[in-house]
């Protein structure tokens, strides 16, 4: 039986003390499994970002364990951390986040110039993952040249670009209008369909319906569990062929 | 991740914003090259000030009434002059030249005025003493002194200010109300500090008496010793003439120190000037006020380096978002801290190096009249100092850069 990627128990995320107190995450528990596609919705408050920074190692749980492909992530030092943000996790952003007046290429190698690959290499793994969300050639243009959807999907071949265990989507679709946001969901069907696991958080409907798994979140705690398509399965609404431009 | 990686990365945030890069560059610039070029000021004000009093002579000493005029027994004459001239007492003396000045005289010629800064009235052991070459014509004889003939030697200056484009020799000129005949012009010597040394006229010293000093003391007497290694040995044994001459009590004591003027106490009614040691003075209060110049500029460098400092920080806060994503995406503190640190040190060793090169153009020209010499190991100290103040002032804001955490880094609007 193969590890889960991500193996979660009892996370609990408490802010503040006294009075002032918040319980953002209550004791989380889910394990993730290599290939699967997992959404996860929630109101506002009810700790999916939380959630999220901590599977993306950006910040430590108060109480609990958290195991991403069988590294201990909650123990962590800082450094370390780092690391694992590097090799182990590919984080794609609500805002993009993508590096301003730098081109597209040179904000995919980011990652890889971290990691200590040689500049021939980066190249040639930045190409092949702009290739893969259909932008290889936009390579040389800066954000501010680049349109919504398309600077996302930069940002998801920034994330595929260290080959990681783990996609990690903070509300990718949130800031797109709906035919960029087609577009994303349609590199996340064929990522999926190529076996990488991955995780979003969402608050539309729409987004949630074409993964394969999806959880709620109420109050800092998972209150739904519902697999909507089987692990080693095409995800519903996965669309074939490559995507165009 | 490699050091030349980070700096690539440091380069591509500086040019980011270039016109901000190069203001930066600018206060590191302007504070290294006024260093250098100050220290070098500073340093060719001494140079030219050891320049003068080696010119001088290095074998003469000057001495002095410290009384004001005083009474006849404390005064220098020319009796007392003479007595230093004393092959058993002063061996070592090669001639005695008293000396009386009038200062700002007025010299007319054909209508034209001209005030003389100095009028020196003297013997012609003055002008081998003095190291003062004639130029065209000749100094004036003793015979000239002891028949007391009106006859002067003037200086380039006043050669040009009363006889422009004509040659001065044998023409006649009035000083207080008599007549002199000029026999010579000096050569053109260099002046320092405010003092021009061609503003100046040499006549017999019994004819300058009659005309314009009058009978009264001598300024001062110029003792040429045979050497300069016997200038020590001719200031004690003057200094033993005149104790004897000018009834100084054995108990005062004539003290000779070096690194000042070598002052008799104060019981003592003359002063004894020794020009080696008058240059040690001299140099060593150019040494001062070249540390002082240094200083000043020095403070200008500081200020430019709280500028870096400033414009890191901003720079530091604009990129916060920037710093959180390469965090999120691996990036170890250490490379962060690495690459904002550099990108303050390029600026200070980019805005140093031009300031040296901006100094080194500048010392070309003349600065405060004084043509500037530059002392090599300032380069250095200048250049040394930029690359430290990059570290230093970019320490701050690297070290806040590398501490953001990324969540609230990339929340950060």
């Amino acid at each position: 039986m193969a590890r889960p990627v991500l193996d979660v128990r009892d996370l609990t995320k408490v802010y503040g003390t006294g009075e002032a107190t918040v319980h953002a995450l209550a004791g989380v528990t889910m394990t993730v499994d290599r290939g699967d596609y997992v959404a996860i919705m929630g109101s506002s408050g009810s700790g999916k970002s939380t959630l999220m920074n901590i599977l993306g190692a950006l910040d430590v749980p108060t109480a609990g364990s958290y195991h991403l492909d069988g590294v201990d992530v909650s123990k962590l030092a800082d450094r370390q951390l780092a690391l694992a943000r590097n090799r182990l996790i590919g984080f794609i952003f609500q805002a993009f986040n993508l590096i301003p007046r730098t081109t597209a290429l040179a904000n995919v190698e980011l990652p890889l110039a971290y990691a200590g690959v040689k500049a021939k290499e980066r190249r040639r793994r930045a190409l092949a993952a702009l290739d893969v969300v259909g932008l290889a050639d936009r390579a040389k243009h800066e954000p501010n040249q680049l349109s919504g959807g398309q600077q996302q999907r930069v940002a998801v071949a920034r994330a595929l670009v260290t080959e990681p265990a783990l996609l990690l989507a903070d509300e990718p679709t949130g800031n797109l209008d709906s035919h960029s946001t087609a577009d994303v969901l349609e590199v996340f069907d064929e990522l999926s369909a190529s076996g990488r696991t991955i995780v979003l958080i969402t608050h539309e409907p729409e987004v949630g319906d074409r993964a394969k798994r999806l959880i709620r979140l109420v109050d800092g705690q998972i209150v739904e569990d519902i697999r909507q398509s089987a692990v080693d399965q095409m995800p519903v609404g996965a669309m074939t062929g490559r995507h165009t431009a | 991740m490699s050091l030349y990686e980070v700096i690539r990365f440091a380069l591509r945030g500086l040019s980011a914003n270039k016109l901000r890069s190069a203001l930066t560059m600018l206060g590191i610039l302007i504070g290294v090259a006024a260093v250098i070029l100050l220290v070098a000021v500073g340093n060719g004000s001494a140079k030219a000030i050891s320049d003068r009093i080696e010119a001088l002579g290095t074998n003469t000493i000057t001495v002095m009434s410290t009384g004001r005029g005083g009474t006849t027994s404390t005064a220098l004459t020319v009796p007392i002059a003479n007595a230093l001239v004393d092959p058993q007492l002063a061996p070592d003396v090669a001639s005695v030249s008293p000396v009386v000045t009038a200062s700002s005289s007025t010299m007319t010629y054909e209508g034209t005025e001209h005030s003389v800064s100095s009028f020196v009235g003297t013997t012609p052991s003055w002008f081998a003493a003095s190291n003062t070459p004639v130029g065209t014509g000749s100094a004036f004889t003793a015979d000239d002194e002891a028949q007391g003939r009106r006859v002067v030697v003037i200086g380039q200056t006043v050669a040009e200010e009363l006889f422009p484009g004509v040659d001065p020799i044998d023409k006649q000129v009035t000083v207080g109300g008599a007549l002199f005949t000029i026999v010579g012009v000096l050569a053109e010597k260099s002046s320092t500090g405010f003092q021009d040394a061609n503003d100046t006229a040499i006549a017999p010293l019994t004819a300058v008496r009659e005309v314009l000093t009058g009978y009264g003391s001598l300024n001062s007497i110029l003792v040429e010793a045979t050497s300069p290694d016997k200038v020590d040995a001719v200031q004690s044994e003057v200094a033993t003439i005149l104790n004897q001459r000018l009834k100084v009590s054995a108990t005062a004591s004539t003290t000779s120190r070096t690194g000042g003027n070598s002052n008799t106490s104060s019981s003592t009614p003359y002063r004894i000037q020794n020009a080696s040691q008058l240059l040690a003075t001299q140099t060593e209060t150019a040494d001062t006020f070249t540390t002082l110049l240094g200083a000043v500029a020095a403070i200008s460098l500081l200020v430019g380096g709280i500028g870096i400092t400033n414009i890191m920080l901003v720079t530091v806060t604009e990129r916060t978002r920037e710093i959180g994503i390469r965090k999120a995406l691996g990036a170890p503190r250490r490379v962060i801290l690495t690459q904002f640190l550099i990108e303050a040190t390029l600026l200070s060793v980019l805005g140093g190096a031009l300031g040296v090169a901006a100094a080194l153009i500048g010392s070309s020209f003349e600065i405060v009249g004084v043509k500037p010499v530059i002392v090599p190991s300032s380069i250095g100290l200048a250049l040394g100092v930029s690359i430290a103040i990059g570290l230093f002032f970019g320490g701050l804001p690297a070290s806040r850069a590398a501490r953001l955490r990324p969540i609230d880094a990339l929340r950060y609007e």
